[in-house]
């Protein structure tokens, strides 16, 4: 079989200044060659030897720039310089941004002006390697097997495939030291029966007195905002976050006749007053775009919809389950306090989740 | 002018001098002006009587408002029992003044939401609809201008009303609104407006009212100091400088990305083009060629 590549440079110039290939297409037709006045002008040539390096030093001229106004331009300072934007960021990004485009445009001339520019003929062949380069592979193959004795050894062939194995289970095991596992911390929120709900970042209770119908409030669990005997709160830092993402809650008032009660959830509700988990089933999201009007609640993240007034069933959207209930009461002052803790784990699906 | 000359009759008219007639009517005009200078600030003063107010309220209720929210503001159902115009019994007079106060109301046609338009009603005529409203039944009242005002405040107060408000923004408004108040999509083609840019009143007034779908924050949960507390933020935000660069809204990733996909790529893609299709050439040929030699055979 024949190299096919020695085809593409058997290209020749006929007399009328066609160009014809020595290929499968005697002449596909391609047009004369023409000349740009760099080719037959040396004074258009040296101009644009010039014009290329004028771009590349205008560049560096740039790159100058930028270390000058790096110092010499406070961050931050002098905001509005020019249309709004500070002196640092307008004066570091042009700079920066004209250097790399000069780089481009002085590459882009001398590849036009100055670089050979004729035509080149290249013929498509055959992805397939040719018939004695597969024999010979296959046969250095059958050797490199024969001779290792892999095949008839399989005693080295095991152990081997084993210990490489083995070696892949470390990094595995090393994956363990991510943190410690969840347990079933996953199962519980520190919501637990007679606490108060508070609003969040304003930390005060509710009497349903205060909510008027349409109303939404983002609330929290009040051991949040509680403190232990010494005076100190009992959630700080990673835990307080970690508390807040399991007990964040939206309590919504609405008209109770338009409350449809789910099962076993008749008295969950007060006075049209229901309390559901602020974190999407889907992704753990903390969802809050609540419709009046609709008693829709949409999850920005993948649009994920929950009917509030229907024990929060999923009418659209990737969630596959509804949103965890918080089931609500008064005390004895009259705020809205938790029966228990949510009737489900709140947050995207896990593992252990259905095995309790 | 001839007109006013014909009705001094025939025979007076060669004595008159050319301009009577414009004297004249100038002269009736001032006359006109004066006397309604004169009795105008009496009418204005009456009407500030409650009960007045109210009349007044309501013959401009029943003109311009009683076609969808029923002619005592019942409001109107359609034959799918969807609300036509909602009942206004009970939504206080501070609905009315977000409403109408920022042309809302009266709606143009029906629509998945009102927009903010041209305002349709002066303020007088906008107190006397809301007077009329709150007598429906009782409901929250426009707010005094010390609950959403924020001038009084020393700067330290306002840096710590700052900093709280923007915890309360962004954990009841944000979900909506947008981190820097610029709006966003809501589901079935609705969206959350702007709330930059907006009178301090107005923004009181929808967390106290909950305007069409956005639900309320009552003063019960959502105390006034803390409505004050949120617009002190949004005021802050307002002198926040574009450290970065342009904000383009502050719409994240969206008009971020229509910016770099469209103006970036787009610019690059056209200079990529435009670089394609120059081509200077010329007829000349260079001396190596008439020799014989073409670079196409060097090259072979």
């Amino acid at each position: 079989m024949t190299d096919v590549r020695d085809e593409s440079t058997a290209v020749e110039r006929r007399t009328d200044g066609t160009v014809a290939t020595g290929g499968p297409i005697a002449d596909p037709g391609l047009p004369a060659h023409t000349w740009r006045p760099t080719d037959v002008d040396p004074a258009a040539e040296k101009r644009a030897e010039r014009q290329v390096a004028g771009f590349f030093i205008a560049s560096m001229l740039c790159i100058v720039a930028f270390v000058v106004s790096y110092f010499a331009f406070d961050i931050g300072g002098n905001h509005d310089t020019a249309a709004g934007l500070g002196a640092s960021t307008l004066s570091l990004g042009l700079t920066l941004g004209l250097a790399l485009v000069l780089i481009g445009v002085g590459v882009i001339q001398w590849a036009r002006k100055l670089m050979s520019d004729h035509e080149i003929v290249e013929m498509r062949h055959p992805a397939r390697s040719s018939e004695e380069d597969r024999a010979e592979t296959l046969a250095a193959l059958a050797t490199g097997t024969e001779e290792s004795g892999i095949a008839r050894r399989p005693l080295i062939r095991n152990t081997m495939l084993g210990a490489m194995g083995l070696v892949g289970i470390t990094p595995i095991l090393a994956l363990r030291d991510l943190g410690p596992l969840p347990g079933d911390s996953l199962l519980s929120t520190p919501w637990k029966a007679g606490m108060r709900v508070f609003v969040d970042v304003l930390g005060t209770p509710i009497k349903p007195s205060d909510l008027e119908f349409g109303t939404l409030v983002n609330g929290q669990p009040a051991a949040l905002y509680d403190t232990n005997e010494e005076g100190e709160p009992l959630y700080e830092g990673v835990d307080l976050q970690v508390a807040k993402s399991k007990g964040s809650v939206i309590l919504v008032r609405m008209e109770p006749d338009s409350i449809i009660p789910g099962e076993g959830r008749e008295n969950w509700a007060v006075d049209g007053i229901l309390c559901y988990s602020k974190i999407c089933s889907h992704v753990g999201c903390p969802i809050s775009l609540y419709e009046r009007t609709t008693h829709h609640v949409l999850c920005p993240c993948h649009q994920s919809t929950f009917d509030l007034s229907d024990s929060a069933k999923v009418i659209f959207g990737p969630a596959a389950r509804p949103l965890p209930q918080l089931p609500l009461t008064l005390d004895d002052e009259g705020y809205l306090v938790a029966q228990s803790d949510f009737n489900e784990p709140i947050g995207p699906s896990f593992w252990e989740r259905d095995a309790t | 002018m001839r007109f006013l000359n014909r009705s001094a009759g025939r025979l007076s008219r060669h004595r008159r001098s050319k301009v009577a007639g414009f004297l004249l009517m100038l002269l009736a005009l001032v006359a006109t002006g004066t006397a309604y200078s004169a009795f105008a600030p009496a009418q204005a003063e009456r009407a500030t009587t409650d009960a007045e107010q109210v009349a007044k309220g309501r013959e401009l209720f029943l003109v311009g408002c009683s076609f969808c929210h029923g002619a005592n503001g019942e409001g109107q159902q359609d034959q799918a029992g969807q609300n036509y115009g909602p009942p206004l019994v009970g939504v206080g007079a501070a609905a009315v003044d977000f409403q109408v106060g920022t042309g809302r109301m009266p709606l143009a046609g029906p629509a998945k939401q009102a927009p903010r338009k041209e305002v349709a009603y002066n303020p007088e005529e906008v107190q006397a609809l809301a007077a009329y409203v709150a007598s429906l039944g009782p409901g929250p009242a426009v707010p005094a201008q010390s609950d959403y005002s924020t001038d009084g405040m020393s700067s330290a107060e306002r840096e710590e009303a700052i900093v709280r408000g923007g915890q309360i923004f962004l954990t009841n408004c944000t979900a909506c609104h947008n981190f820097q108040g610029s709006g966003g999509a809501m589901p079935n083609g609705g969206y959350a407006p702007t709330i930059r840019g907006v009178d301090s009143r107005y923004i009181y007034e929808a967390m106290l009212t909950g305007p069409q779908t956005m639900p309320t924050f009552s003063n019960g949960t959502m105390t006034p100091e803390a409505k004050r507390e949120v617009i002190s933020y949004l005021e802050a935000l307002d002198s926040n400088p574009e450290y970065g660069g342009f904000g383009m809204g502050g719409l994240g990733p969206v008009s971020e990305g229509l910016f770099a996909w469209l103006l970036g790529i787009g610019s690059l893609v056209g200079f990529a083009v435009w670089i394609a299709a120059q081509t200077t050439r010329t007829k000349r040929t260079p001396a190596a060629q008439t020799a014989g030699h073409t670079p196409v055979e060097e090259q072979a």
